[in-house]
């Protein structure tokens, strides 16, 4: 589904990705952890299509197609979905108008009909039980308001409601209790399908053990250094990110036992 | 200097023809007023307050009046498409087709109170209570040419008078319609506003413009806020895109009293609005909201004045602009306390949101206070779209063109949502979306 070769991207002059690989095959769930400054949100970011990044060497494949080439709506339309970690309030744009149009947009690109303001209803009614969310909220103006848990849920219910292909959320958990984490984290499982595959975006293991990944890969200074299964996740969660040197050798004989294999960019 | 004014003496002449039942008064009030405006003639850019507005263009067309019966026939015939889509629904509407009162497209019934609408003609003629002095107060036009022009041509309008304790729950609607179908034509409208103590009233000024010759609306509305008494003015000016519009309101406040006047400039290629307040007495309050978009080579200049004379007032103004393509707005608020009006709460904010680089707008706050017991604050932005908020609208996959027109929508609803009359805030969340790409679908359903 998602084929990132060499990708180098820099925000004015600075060059955060500095050569990026990564495969993600339909139903996947991948992980990216990494400490703060890693490039771990300039990835989701540069996938999404925000344009203040310049993407300066590398490819994006994303259904067969050249991802890059797109502007950002196509990206969404094409079934991309970024799940922000600091979503933002829209003062005076209505929340159920703002999903209802982007759910028309998504359906008239996928050549569906366009949902009538009662189906759309419907639909919201449905999904909003998905993410607890209180029917009130969304007769507000976007996160108008909203604790960081609402926003964070809003978020999964307008995935929910636009069912991408690709899910990349970015840091997902950040501000979230427990209860909220363990809600927004039922509702991303409750879409996990065989088409559908998930970058989740995290600096702490704790979200992994309710989104359980396939594959684990660390990023470290723009470069994925590390790549392995669930337990890696719960390696650097005790060993924190400190043993990953910048070149990408480590300490074989100590973490073998964990299936750490290294990928050398 | 000598600036093409010779139209304007012959609607003068042609004027005095036709309103041969005036009284004397009026009769040489207008002489007078021709006289100063012949004098001061049209204000340049030399001048202070006309700085950043270039009236030349206007100077250089020969207006011409509606004066004959004919030509104001074939106006109203033309007229009629036009204001069924601009009536707002649940008001008393009296409607004016190149500055003459058409009562058979009006609509205003009994109003509760004894309160009286009449056309000012009528009015003037009939010595209406206080119309005579109002009228020769404004006349000291305090060097504003257009306002003299205004009293010495001034052709029709409205009288609006709100007895005692009387409370008219339906707005008022003053639709004025510029046709300008064969020639120019310049429409000077006064309205009259007296509320009296303890009353209420809601009163709607809208001007529309039908595609054709060049019009330039002159108007002068004047406000009368009895103690105790609440007032409701909107202002909608929506002309067609080679319109002038200058208008006037003047407003005065006795004690106790509350006005609050919502102002939308959606229209004209040159409109500049004058608004001056006077508090005349404790404990009132005065809002000034208005919001302005511009496009292409428009031009908007919205001066307010707010003279605090008196203890224990407040006034509020908030005053939106929205700027794209060429156009150029100006807003200049001032706010006077004089000595003596210890406890004034004064608040101003101007945003401005620019939508292209090569709109302009010049704010300029301008506070004078002498008092030392008050507070005053103003404050004036001038922006563009928020980028984090563009890309979060198209990461979800809405076009550019309606991420931009949603955001503006937004900027604009701040103004919009404090009218008070649905049917009226409909129509202008739906005007204001209608002038942003892509935001049809925004309109209320």
């Amino acid at each position: 589904m998602l084929k990132i070769k060499n990708l180098h991207a820099s925000i004015a002059g600075t060059e955060i990705l500095k050569g990026i690989n990564l495969e993600i095959n339909p139903g996947e769930i991948h992980a990216i952890m990494g400490p703060n400054g890693s490039g771990k949100s300039t990835l989701s970011q540069v996938l999404a299509g925000r344009e203040d990044y310049e993407v300066t060497a590398g490819t994006v494949e994303y259904l067969g197609k050249n991802l890059l080439e797109l502007p950002i709506e196509q990206r969404a339309r094409e079934g991309i979905f970024l799940a922000f970690q600091y979503p933002v309030s829209l003062p005076g744009v209505a929340g159920s108008y703002f999903l209802r149009t982007a759910v028309n947009a998504m359906r008239k690109h996928r050549e569906q009909k366009e949902l009538s303001g009662k189906e759309f209803l419907r639909l919201v009614d449905e999904k909003m039980k998905l993410v607890k969310m209180k029917k009130e909220l969304l007769n507000r103006p976007v996160n108008d308001g909203f604790s960081g848990g609402e926003k964070k849920r809003n978020e999964v219910l307008q995935m929910a409601i636009l069912e991408p292909r690709l899910c990349v959320l970015d840091e997902t958990d950040s501000g979230l209790d427990i209860d909220a984490l363990q809600t927004v984290s039922a509702g991303v499982n409750a879409l996990r399908s065989k088409e559908r595959s998930m970058l989740v975006i995290t600096h702490y293991q704790r979200l992994l053990t309710h989104i359980v990944p396939d594959f684990v890969h660390v990023l470290v200074n723009g470069q994925i250094v590390q790549s392995g299964g669930r337990d890696l996740a719960l390696h650097l969660e005790e060993h924190g990110y400190g043993w990953i040197t910048e070149d990408g050798a480590t300490d074989t004989a100590k973490h073998e036992s964990l299936g750490v294999s290294s990928i050398s960019a | 200097m000598q600036q093409n004014i010779e139209h304007f003496v012959e609607s003068y002449r042609q004027l005095q023809d036709r309103w041969s039942e005036q009284p004397d008064w009026l009769s040489d009030l207008r002489g007078g007023a021709l006289q100063v405006f012949s004098e001061a003639g049209f204000p340049t850019t030399r001048q202070e307050e006309w700085k950043y507005t270039n009236v030349a263009p206007l100077t250089k067309i020969s207006f011409g009046s509606a004066a004959g019966d004919s030509e104001a026939v074939h106006g109203i015939e033309r007229a009629k498409q036009a204001i069924a889509s601009y009536t707002i629904d649940g008001c008393s509407t009296l409607v004016m087709v190149d500055g003459t009162v058409v009562p058979e497209l009006s609509s205003m019934g009994e109003l509760a109170g004894g309160a009286q609408v009449k056309t000012l003609r009528e009015a003037l003629v009939s010595e209406a209570s206080g119309l005579r002095e109002a009228v020769v107060r404004q006349a000291s036009f305090e060097g504003y040419a257009f306002a003299a022009l205004n009293t010495a041509l001034m052709q029709d309008g409205a009288y609006i008078f709100v007895p005692d304790g009387a409370v008219i729950e339906q707005p008022i609607h003053l639709l004025s319609v510029s046709t300008a179908g064969a020639q120019p034509l310049a429409t000077h409208l006064r309205y009259v506003i007296m509320a009296g103590p303890n009353s209420r009233v809601t009163a709607i000024e809208s001007y529309v413009g039908l595609a054709g010759e060049p019009h330039f609306t002159n108007s002068v509305t004047q406000v009368q806020v009895a103690p105790g008494a609440a007032v409701d003015h909107y202002k909608v000016q929506r002309e067609q895109p080679n319109a002038y519009h200058i208008a006037r309101l003047q407003v005065r406040q006795a004690e106790s009293c509350t006005f609050r006047s919502h102002a939308f400039s959606l229209g004209s290629a040159l409109a500049r609005n004058d608004i001056n307040v006077t508090l005349e007495a404790q404990g009132s309050e005065c809002t000034l909201n208005g919001l302005f978009l511009v496009d292409g080579e428009r031009h908007v200049d919205n001066h307010t004045t707010i003279d605090h004379t008196q203890p224990n007032c407040n006034s509020h103004q908030l005053y939106k602009g929205v700027l794209d393509g060429h156009a150029q707005g100006v807003f200049n608020g001032k706010i006077f306390v004089r000595s003596g009006a210890q406890k004034t709460d004064a608040k101003q904010s101007n945003n401005n949101l620019l939508l292209s680089p090569d709109a302009t707008i010049n704010a300029k706050p301008q506070l004078e206070i002498f008092a030392d017991d008050v507070k005053c604050t103003h404050g004036a932005t001038i922006g563009h779209l928020d980028e984090d908020a563009m890309f979060y609208l198209r990461a979800r996959g809405l076009d550019q063109d309606l991420a931009r027109s949603l955001l503006t929508l937004a900027f604009a609803s701040e103004v919009t949502d404090q009218v008070r009359h649905a049917p009226l805030k409909d129509a202008l969340s739906n005007a204001v979306a209608a002038m942003l790409p892509a935001a049809d679908s925004a309109r209320s359903d």
